[in-house]
């Protein structure tokens, strides 16, 4: 069954063919460009951010062609087979959080990495589509809008990796991994008034977790947001100082690799979850709309490949993909611009980092596999 | 079938769903971005300035740069305070891998005290690791010589050199000159921001007068530093302007005579130009080396210095108030003449005591049997104290205090040397003022002779000296030659600065004074005739014993039986060459007790050293 649908999809694409190979690859063009001019971009700031370090920009261009050849070979599996595939890759993320719980390494205070020997993985990477992609799967198999028992076991299925990642713990990423299983449920069309009932239900939720599941320094870190003057040296610090890069970045900015907060040391992790204070420091509020544009532009391209897509779980699968990508901007520039609490989110595609990046360029796989891989309705 | 297009439905229902949630997404992500876009408006555009500030002040800093101290010089370009470099071993923290190591090794070649380590290791702790830490002061130069040859074995350990003031001279001259020292905390709130930086300050004498010009104009340096408040450039730079050097009236070989000549015994000197008010030596003795009070004496030396009995802290020449004694008598002699109650012809007989009416105390003299018939020349010349009782008897006190106060007995000279005493000229006033008490006439005997109420420093004495000798022109004594700024070019000379003249009646009366002085030098029965003999210049003088103890009626002084402190003082002051005076000196030799064979043969070499060129 799968291997003959398989060769239909070749088919299929075969006979699109005019020669030559990278017409042959499902690539969904309109997106690659967006991602190519944000990634160029990206290695723009990071050179200045690094204090032009060039084996800093050398290596995330590694990076960025391995999460770019990691992308298009994604983009080559068609939907259906990715939808097979879900719950062992859903399975297997969840053994390894567990493994990592069991034997992970220690970094920065928290358990986040296994080692496998060659290389060492993070396993809550996998969850930001693994995530996704199983509630999309579930709630595929059932007629829309799904019932309330059925949200509520795919709440259940949500938790599980959320609690396991909370407790590395990562607040950043189960934040991800949860606004990734939930934008799901909101698009499979669940009844506003369920969502307001859950709202309310986090709301009450909060204090809970404020006294009983949050760390000190996560609880450090939201307090501080709320008062950063109270610890301008602490915790404080990071806050104040990127308000500092931004604001006096002004309209134009003060001009590549002429940033004096970012230049001078004063902006902490300035290379990867500050980056956005090092690029607004230097190119203004001009920059930011160019690359707020850049990102708008991505968001409304995987809009429309969600809009367009022809299989209940690629669309559902599609839409959360893109909100979630919306969702690193958001806390991301939220964060460093002082409106939310600090979160370790990388901004995507110009943060340094390899990990995160070749988790999104898988999303953004899965994105030009539904979008090449649909079938004229007419044929 | 059914099943199909009830599936088939739910498939269109699904996707209407589905894509009016996408649209909803869009519009939410739209939003979302817009409450980015006006978050960044309001850091970029409108808090933009508040945030240019605070990002400046993160980078930005202003350095001071202290300006190097003017030197001090004697008249003749004698160097007396300069700034010498002074090595210190330092330690930067940052480029050292292994400390324990390096201050092993550094042990092995140059002894360095526990305490210094202690001292090392407690800013080791508090200090940034790119700064560098003091580990041991004031190297000599074998150290660093040593240190220097072994440096590249110790990365991140410097030897700095620091100007720091030095006194060639050591003690000579240290109570005109004073010392600088650490400022202290009580100096800091009252020091401006041209001090920023600066370490030392004038303590006390010439240091201390012209602080203001010595000290300079503090420089500053904008430098842009990173998060670590490391220095990475230089933005501005605004050099320091040195201190002015000065030039002190003061000649190193008229100064070394006046020391030399008190040796090891207590006392001062003032040598002042009557011409220019130009003060050409000032001692006291004894002095002391300043150059450790520079970085902080010792406690223990320094209370050696402060405990002496002999005072050496004690600045005798500006401070000292001492009973003017006999050195009274020129002036109180001019105003009986000037006043007209005597001439030369008046002749007062002396039996050896004077009494008053109706009070039969009696008010000896120093010669116990008289001196005969004396006129004024004579009573100068062998210091004859009834004449001036009875002179001093005539005159009254208001007389003797209306000229005496002419010549600024009982005020300050104004001499540019902190701390200078006022003396006492006493008068009704005074004494009904301070004491609460009428004047009585034996008071008056007694203000006669220099004794009773009468105190005046050394400086005022050599000042009231050369204003006799210029008859009666003023000029303000000071140490302050001229200033050159730091370039190094001419000389600013100060002016002479003439604070009045004493109002002749007749000039005769005070050619007859200076005659009178003469003979106590220049003739068989002066009492200073010892310092006379073989003088290649002629000088007018007076000799005076002041007396420390109060010895009762009829009692003889008897120096064997008085301790040393009580012995009497011995003065001279005097003026030459007679004819063209061009020094004026007052000497006093505390408990010297003999002012013609003690304190006279002192101003002689003084004079010698001044007014005989070699």
């Amino acid at each position: 069954m799968a291997r003959s649908r398989l060769s239909a999809g070749l088919e299929n694409t075969n006979q699109k063919q005019n020669g030559g190979f990278l017409s042959d690859l499902h690539i969904d063009w309109p997106l690659m460009t967006g991602l190519i001019a944000l990634s160029i971009f990206g290695l723009v700031v990071l050179y200045s951010a690094s204090g032009e370090n060039w084996t800093t920009v050398s290596r995330q261009m590694i990076w960025m062609s391995i999460a770019f050849l990691v992308m298009i070979f994604v983009a080559q599996i068609p939907p259906h087979h990715i939808q097979f595939w879900t719950p062992w890759v859903f399975g297997f993320g969840v053994l390894l959080l567990v493994a990592v719980l069991l034997f992970g390494e220690v970094g920065k205070g928290a358990q986040r990495w296994l080692n496998l020997g060659l290389f060492r993985v993070q396993p809550s990477e996998i969850m930001k589509f693994a995530c996704p992609m199983m509630v999309a799967w579930y709630m595929a198999e059932k007629s829309l809008p799904p019932s309330t028992s059925r949200i509520l076991i795919a709440l259940i299925i949500l938790a599980i990796p959320v609690a396991l990642i909370a407790k590395q713990p990562d607040l950043g990423t189960s934040i991800l991994v949860a606004s990734a299983g939930i934008f799901v449920l909101l698009f499979t069309g669940i009844s506003w008034f369920l969502i307001g009932g859950f709202g309310v239900l986090l709301a009450a939720a909060a204090p809970v977790v404020w006294f009983y599941y949050m760390h000190d320094y996560q609880r450090q870190r939201v307090l501080t947001f709320l008062n950063p003057e109270s610890d301008p040296l602490g915790s404080g610090y990071h806050i104040i100082q990127s308000k500092i890069a931004i604001g006096s970045g002004g309209l134009y900015g003060k001009g590549w690799l002429n940033g004096t907060q970012s230049q001078l040391d004063f902006l902490p992790e300035r290379s990867t979850d500050f980056i956005f204070a090092v690029f607004s420091e230097e190119f203004g509020l001009v920059g930011v709309l160019v690359l707020l544009s850049l990102y708008l532009y991505i968001v409304v391209r995987g809009l429309i490949i969600a809009y367009e897509a022809q299989s209940t779980f690629a669309r559902l699968l599609a839409g959360s993909l893109v909100l979630t990508f919306m969702v690193y901007i958001v806390v991301n520039i939220g964060m460093v611009s002082g409106l939310l609490p600090v979160v370790g989110v990388p901004l995507p595609l110009v943060s340094y980092g390899g990990t995160s990046m070749v988790t999104l360029m898988i999303a953004f796989g899965m994105l030009m596999s539904i979008q090449t891989h649909r079938k004229l309705l007419t044929s | 079938m059914q099943h199909s297009q009830v599936k088939l439905k739910d498939h269109i229902r699904e996707t209407r769903l589905f894509n009016s949630r996408v649209i909803i997404a869009g519009v939410v992500v739209v939003l979302l971005l817009g409450v980015l876009i006006a978050r960044m408006v309001y850091l970029q555009v409108l808090s933009h300035d508040h945030y240019t500030t605070l990002s400046q002040n993160n980078r930005v800093s202003i350095i001071s740069v202290p300006p190097p101290r003017g030197l001090i010089f004697d008249r003749n370009g004698n160097v007396l305070a300069e700034n010498l470099p002074s090595f210190t071993l330092e330690l930067i923290p940052e480029k050292i891998k292994d400390v324990d190591a390096t201050l092993a090794g550094l042990q092995d070649v140059i002894e360095i005290s526990e305490s210094n380590i202690k001292r090392f290791r407690k800013a080791l702790k508090r200090n940034r690791a790119f700064k560098s830490i003091p580990l041991k002061f004031r190297l000599d130069e074998t150290e660093v010589a040593r240190l220097s040859v072994r440096q590249h074995q110790f990365p991140g350990v410097d030897i700095k050199a620091e100007l720091m003031r030095h006194y060639p001279y050591a003690s000579l001259g240290v109570h005109a000159l004073g010392y600088v020292g650490r400022i202290n905390e009580k100096e800091i709130k009252e020091l401006d921001t041209n001090y920023v930086g600066t370490t030392h300050i004038g303590k006390t004498g010439i240091e201390r007068y012209y602080e203001d010009e010595l000290h300079g104009t503090v420089g500053y340096r904008k430098i842009e530093s990173n998060a670590r408040g490391r220095v990475l450039r230089v933005l501005e730079d605004q050099p320091p302007v040195p201190g002015q050097n000065i030039y002190l009236t003061l000649d190193v070989k008229v100064q070394a005579a006046a020391e030399g000549a008190l040796e090891n015994r207590r006392g001062a000197v003032v040598a002042i130009d009557p011409r220019t008010g130009e003060v050409l030596a000032l001692a006291s003795m004894p002095g002391f080396d300043p150059n450790p009070f520079v970085n902080g004496i010792e406690y223990k030396a320094y209370r050696e210095l402060a405990d002496s009995t002999d005072r050496p802290l004690f600045n005798r020449a500006v401070k000292g108030r001492y009973p003017p004694g006999s050195t009274m008598k020129p002036f109180v002699g001019l105003a009986g003449m000037e006043y007209d109650v005597v001439h030369g012809g008046t002749k007062i007989a002396c039996k050896g005591w004077f009494q008053l009416k109706n009070d039969d105390h009696k008010y000896r003299d120093w010669k116990r049997t008289g001196h005969g018939d004396m006129t004024l020349l004579g009573a100068i010349r062998e210091s004859c104290d009834v004449y001036f009782y009875d002179l001093a008897l005539e005159l009254g006190i208001d007389r003797i205090y209306a000229f005496n106060k002419q010549f600024d007995f009982g005020m300050r000279s104004g001499i540019d040397i902190p701390g200078e005493t006022s003396g006492i000229l006493p008068s009704r006033q005074w004494k009904r003022k301070v004491k609460h008490l009428a004047w009585y006439p034996g008071e008056t005997l007694i203000t006669g002779i220099g004794q009773g109420f009468n105190v005046a420093s050394p400086i005022q004495l050599a000042y009231a000296t050369a204003t006799l000798s210029t008859y009666g022109l003023k000029i303000r004594p000071h140490l302050g030659y001229a200033v050159q700024n730091s370039e190094g070019e001419e000389l600013q000379y100060f002016e002479p600065e003439i604070l009045g003249l004493v109002p002749i009646i007749k000039k005769n009366n005070w050619d007859y004074m200076h005659h009178s002085m003469k003979r106590v030098v220049h003739s068989p029965r002066g009492t200073a005739r010892k310092i006379g003999i073989n003088s290649p210049y002629k000088m007018a003088g007076k000799t005076g014993t002041a007396q420390v103890y109060g010895i009762k009626q009829d009692e003889k002084y008897d120096k064997e039986g008085l301790e040393d402190h009580l012995r009497d003082h011995a003065l001279f002051v005097s003026f030459a060459p007679f004819d063209d005076p061009q020094i004026a000196v007052a000497v006093i030799v505390e408990n010297g007790e003999s002012g013609g064979s003690v304190a006279a043969p002192i101003a002689r070499k003084v004079m010698d050293a001044h007014l005989v060129r070699p």
